[in-house]
């Protein structure tokens, strides 16, 4: 029962409650920070994507520190999972109270939060995931061109399918085989863009005389590929691809071992683009290729801290004591961005003067030169995407075991250098 | 031969299911205890292979041999201590509790061994496989289904030819009776359910080597 006791104590409880917690704010006030929310898969089979943030985050906070600036970074998990990215995203802007928001990999996780962002007229910054899966994915309808509307806070940047389509078929062109591809895409937002029908591999295959065999879509975290190893075996397949989540690939892999199909390229977005993936199979990885965004070898500097590709991987192996992965440079530009935006922008507090701010951006990140002016974009997307080069590379054995990302194909960026030509598997 | 294929491949993914299956419907046949954490257990007992795996550095088939025993531990406590008090005429004091210990289950794992998704390496056993004729099959899906076999047959041979067994079926069919002729239910269900754990073992080795899981994987 409440009695008139529990009544006093309760009330004089949340009176103190409050006399402290004004105490504290303005304590907040004074030290205004600007506050950076962020939110990547830290755990979770996309775990791979977000391996590089720690140490992204402390350099970026040491960098700012000692160049004088006063920012904070609230970093959130999605645990590879969009619902808990959507969670987060709105802890950050409710309770967090942050300026702006970053997210980076998959759209699992940047289409959740980019759409909470945009429902809370939160300014967002997102990128690693192809363009179309991001702004086609967040639509009301995707089926019908007509009603896509542009965002007035959310902006991406990173490569587009039309670009991973011409990466990885200039990469088959290098070698002979019988142009017949067998299809891996699964029933999420990155599966369903490469397998659609207008926008994905299949009309451009088609085009380019290659016959594409899809045995349809399949659920992430499957533990039998043998329907589909079986579809690739019977159109006898010799080159397979798709976007595919890394622990899936490794299953995929063993099973085509152990009921012997072999084909002579895989070229495989998403699952490939991590060294643990490739060593986890052994020397099976070898000749194993995947699009490739970002390595030690592409000829960007940091905005931020003069560093080159080569010496942020450098340093990310010395910290770390792993092999580089491709995320770093996006993770660093996301960052680099948010320092670039927050310097233009007069208000850090003011949504729409932000959002303005990112839309103006013109800077040249480890990434390369980053711009929201619609460049080689069809015009519904020129307002929120920006696009970043992309090459295609091969794993290649090293002698003393692991495994090297060699680039064996540049006609979409020819300012990144080849490291070497194709080689088919086996 | 894509259909003949097609069913190669699929008994042998049986082969997976029915490990997973044996484990459960002993401990229903003997106590009537349908166990909602099951799976759960199966996920709990790769972690422990892979533990083993990971920081002892042993053979995964190794591996498993010691976690039998401490599966078959922890089975027996389980059920002494817990699962034997939910047991009466009422089926959902059980089902409420072995639900409750999936949840248990999970969220423990969650917290200990994060969401990431793991295996268990078994070196180039994985993926080596052989030719017959005019199909191949791998090496590690023919042991999963001839354990499966193996298991089954020797479950049977227990039931039917030994005096556990004889108690087994004796609890099964009337835990009063069988208690007059001096059989104790309760160390007979402790002894079922250590047993299912001790296949559940078998069946995590499989699961972990096969694909991928993760603290949540168990409902599925």
């Amino acid at each position: 029962m409440f009695t008139r006791r529990d009544f006093l104590k309760t009330t004089a409880a949340t009176g103190a409650l409050a006399a402290t917690s004004g105490l504290a704010a303005p304590a907040i006030a004074q030290d205004a920070a600007i506050k950076l929310g962020y939110v990547s898969p830290q755990t979770g089979p996309l775990a791979a994507f977000g391996e590089a943030d720690k140490f992204v985050i402390d350099s970026f906070l040491s960098t700012t520190k000692s160049m004088g600036l006063n920012y904070e970074v609230v970093v959130k998990d999605s645990q590879s999972n969009p619902n808990r990215a959507a969670e987060v995203a709105k802890e950050l802007i409710v309770d967090d109270e942050v300026n702006l928001i970053l997210v980076a990999s998959t759209p699992e996780t940047t289409n959740p939060v980019a759409t909470t962002c945009e429902a809370e007229e939160m300014p967002c910054i997102s990128t690693v995931a192809p363009w179309q899966p991001w702004f086609i994915g967040q639509q009301g309808n995707p089926g019908d061109p007509a009603s896509w509307k542009p965002f007035n806070y959310a902006y991406h940047f990173f490569w587009g399918l039309e670009d991973v389509i011409a990466v990885f078929t200039n990469m088959w062109s290098q070698i002979e085989t019988n142009k017949k591809v067998g299809g891996l895409f699964p029933n999420d937002g990155d599966g369903n863009a490469w397998g659609d029908k207008v926008v994905g591999f299949p009309p451009v295959l088609e085009k380019m005389g290659y016959g594409l065999i899809d045995p349809g879509r399949y659920q992430n975290m499957t533990d039998d590929f043998s329907a589909q190893i079986n579809a690739f075996k019977s159109g006898q397949c010799e080159i397979i691809t798709g976007v595919v989540i890394p622990p899936d690939f490794t299953t995929f892999w063993n099973q085509a071992k152990q009921q012997g199909f072999a084909p002579k390229i895989a070229s495989i977005g998403k699952a490939l683009l991590f060294p643990q993936t490739v060593e986890a199979l052994g020397n099976a990885g070898h000749n194993l290729s995947s699009e490739v965004w970002w390595t030690p070898s592409h000829p960007f500097k940091s905005s931020l801290t003069g560093e080159s590709a080569a010496q942020v991987a450098a340093a990310f192996t010395k910290a770390t004591n792993r092999p580089w992965t491709q995320p770093i440079g996006f993770a660093h530009a996301l960052f680099e961005l948010a320092v670039d935006v927050m310097k233009r922008a007069g208000d850090p507090a003011d949504s729409d003067v932000v959002a303005q701010a990112i839309a103006a951006t013109k800077l040249d990140t480890l990434v390369g030169p980053i711009a929201w002016d619609g460049k080689g974009l069809p015009p519904f997307a020129a307002k929120n995407i920006a696009k970043t080069p992309l090459v295609g590379g091969q794993w290649r054995l090293k002698d003393g075991g692991g495994y090297d990302l060699v680039i064996t194909d540049n006609k979409t960026a020819p300012n990144i250098p080849v490291g070497g030509k194709m080689e088919a598997i086996g | 031969m894509n259909w003949l294929d097609t069913i190669l491949q699929g008994v042998l993914l049986g082969g997976l299911y029915a490990l997973f299956a044996a484990g459960l419907s002993l401990v229903f046949g003997i106590m009537r205890l349908v166990n909602l954490a099951h799976g759960d257990m199966i996920v709990l007992a790769a972690f422990l292979i892979l533990v083993l795996v990971t920081t002892l550095g042993l053979n995964p088939f190794i591996a498993a041999l010691i976690a039998m025993p401490l599966m078959f531990a922890i089975g027996w406590a389980l059920q002494y201590f817990l699962l034997n008090r939910t047991l009466g005429k009422d089926i959902l004091p059980p089902l409420l509790v072995t639900f409750g210990l999936s949840i248990v289950i999970q969220n423990g794992l969650l917290e200990s061994f994060s969401a990431d998704s793991r295996r268990v390496f078994a070196g180039s056993l994985e993926s080596a496989s052989v030719n017959l004729g005019p199909v191949t099959a791998g090496i590690m899906p023919l042991m999963t289904f001839f354990s499966a076999v193996t298991v089954i047959v020797c479950l049977n041979q227990l039931i039917y030819r030994t005096s556990v067994g004889r108690a087994f079926r004796a609890t099964s069919d009337d835990p009063v009776t069988a208690g007059l002729m001096g059989i104790r239910p309760q160390r007979i269900f402790a002894m079922a359910t250590g047993l299912a754990m001790v296949v559940v073992t078998i069946a995590a080795l499989y699961l972990g080597t096969r694909a991928n899981f993760d603290p949540t994987s168990g409902p599925s």
